[in-house]
């Protein structure tokens, strides 16, 4: 008999994974594709001295910024956090670290730590301050420097739909980061809008296959937030 | 007659846009980073075909939407809503990456702080420990594209030049720029140094190079 990895609530997913001082990766790209749900759980948990992998820090208010607000984060492993004025407070005042990287180190570390690999080379900040203290080797007359895999203690991350074997599809540029982080985590949790059966979804159009996702979460509700707003005004 | 000197306007920022739109062929691959270079994808003609990328995971990004048919789930890497054209597709992080590291893009514009005449480019920060550090995919497009331009004004708001012998600002990539769009003049960047390919209209040579803290060669 199969164990079941749906969950009623995203609280009840996180039942008996969290602890403090782990690292978690968290899904998105600025607040779009971001396992909002799960976020707002974790803050409620009282969790501490958080390591968190994520392109961005959320906003004030909004995704991860609401663990920032609660100073549950000891660390964040992020690319661009320029959006989020506490995360700037905080970590000007040396109350937060951050290990910044290049979004496309960030990815490719990500999707390294879940397929095993522990370190690659990669010509992206090459001789720039981002190659302090890392290895440099030169191949083909080309300078690439040393980047660790990361495979994390726990991923939250959201897609649009799963079936209940936890096989997801994403929704346009709301896959982002998800798909590498649902691979790179001892326990993968995932947010989705729509829950349905196995078999339902086309194996072909499946973009992160079951093995990698031990938990999933129906959502009621979705926060379609963004932070900039560009229209063309109709004619 | 009057000897002060007055701030050489040249072009304006669409109209340096445009001005980058011109040199862009049918059929290229183009990342647009941040901020002014943003405005270029206006300026090409929807008969030239040329496919946006954008580091969030879109190859094909369309106009932004009209009003009330905004999708939230499609947005760019500057976090705005946009649109997809016809033949578009998805891709996850790490694939948007590939494409960008392996040398895929045929073209980034991007802005800069500095550009120096061995190609350097320094745009993320400017040494002062006064923000959270941020560099999102500059480092990656600076090191990956086949060519990377950039798109600044030619001298800071308090009229210091941007394209100098060295830069001084932390390094985003080295050796990569190889042509500069500024509101004054359209410079290459080649193994010998700074070569003058046009000035804005209304603007001398004589200018350019006084606000220029390198060498500016004529052909």
């Amino acid at each position: 008999m199969a164990v079941s990895k749906v969950y009623a609530s995203a609280r009840d997913a996180l039942a008996g994974v969290l602890k403090d001082g782990m690292v978690i990766h968290s899904g998105g790209f600025g607040l779009c594709g971001i396992p909002g749900a799960l976020i707002e759980a974790i803050r409620d948990s009282g969790v501490k001295d958080l390591t968190i992998v994520s392109n961005n820090a959320g906003i004030d208010g909004a995704g991860l910024g609401l663990l920032l607000e609660t100073r549950q984060v000891k660390k964040m492993i992020s690319s661009y956090v320029g959006e989020n004025a506490t995360f700037a407070k905080q970590f000007l005042a040396g109350e937060l670290e951050i290990e910044f990287n290049p979004q496309g180190t960030l990815a490719e570390r990500i999707r390294a730590g879940g397929a095993g690999i522990p370190a690659f080379f990669t010509a992206t900040g090459a001789g720039t301050q981002i190659a302090q203290g890392k290895e440099t080797r030169n191949f083909d007359g080309r300078d690439y420097i040393m980047e660790r895999g990361i495979f994390a203690d726990l991923a939250i991350i959201h897609a649009w739909k799963g079936d209940t074997e936890g096989n997801l599809v994403y929704r346009k540029t709301a896959r982002n980061f998800n798909p590498m982080m649902a691979t790179a985590a001892k326990i993968t949790i995932a947010q989705v809008e729509h829950l349905v059966e196995p078999g339902q979804i086309d194996p072909d159009h499946i973009i992160t296959p079951g093995i990698f996702v031990k938990r999933i979460v129906k959502l009621d509700s979705i926060d379609k937030r963004i932070e900039q707003r560009t229209v063309r005004k109709r004619a | 007659m009057s000897i002060t000197m007055k701030k050489p306007a040249g072009r304006s920022r669409d109209a340096m846009a445009a001005r980058v739109a011109d040199d862009i062929p049918e059929g290229w691959v183009v990342n647009l980073g941040i901020g002014i270079p943003t405005l270029v994808a206006n300026h090409v003609p929807t008969t030239r075909e040329v496919i946006f990328h954008s580091e969030n995971g879109v190859l094909g990004v369309g106009p932004a939407p009209a009003e009330g048919t905004e999708d939230p789930w499609l947005i760019n890497a500057g976090k705005a809503y946009i649109t997809l054209r016809d033949g578009a597709s998805i891709v996850h992080q790490a694939d948007s990456f590939a494409l960008i590291r392996g040398g895929h893009l045929d073209l980034c514009v991007l802005g800069g702080y500095q550009v120096a005449e061995n190609g350097d480019l320094a745009n993320w920060a400017t040494g002062e420990n006064d923000a959270a550090p941020a560099v999102g995919g500059a480092m990656d497009l600076g090191a990956g594209a086949k060519r990377v331009w950039v798109l600044m004004e030619h001298v800071t708001k308090d009229g210091k030049p941007r394209i100098v012998s060295r830069c001084s600002y932390p390094l985003t990539a080295l050796g990569s720029v190889t042509r500069i769009y500024t509101n004054l003049a359209v410079i290459d960047v080649e193994p010998d140094g700074f070569f003058l390919r046009e000035t804005a209209p209304g603007v001398d040579f004589e200018t350019v190079q006084s606000l220029t803290d390198a060498v500016l060669h004529r052909r």
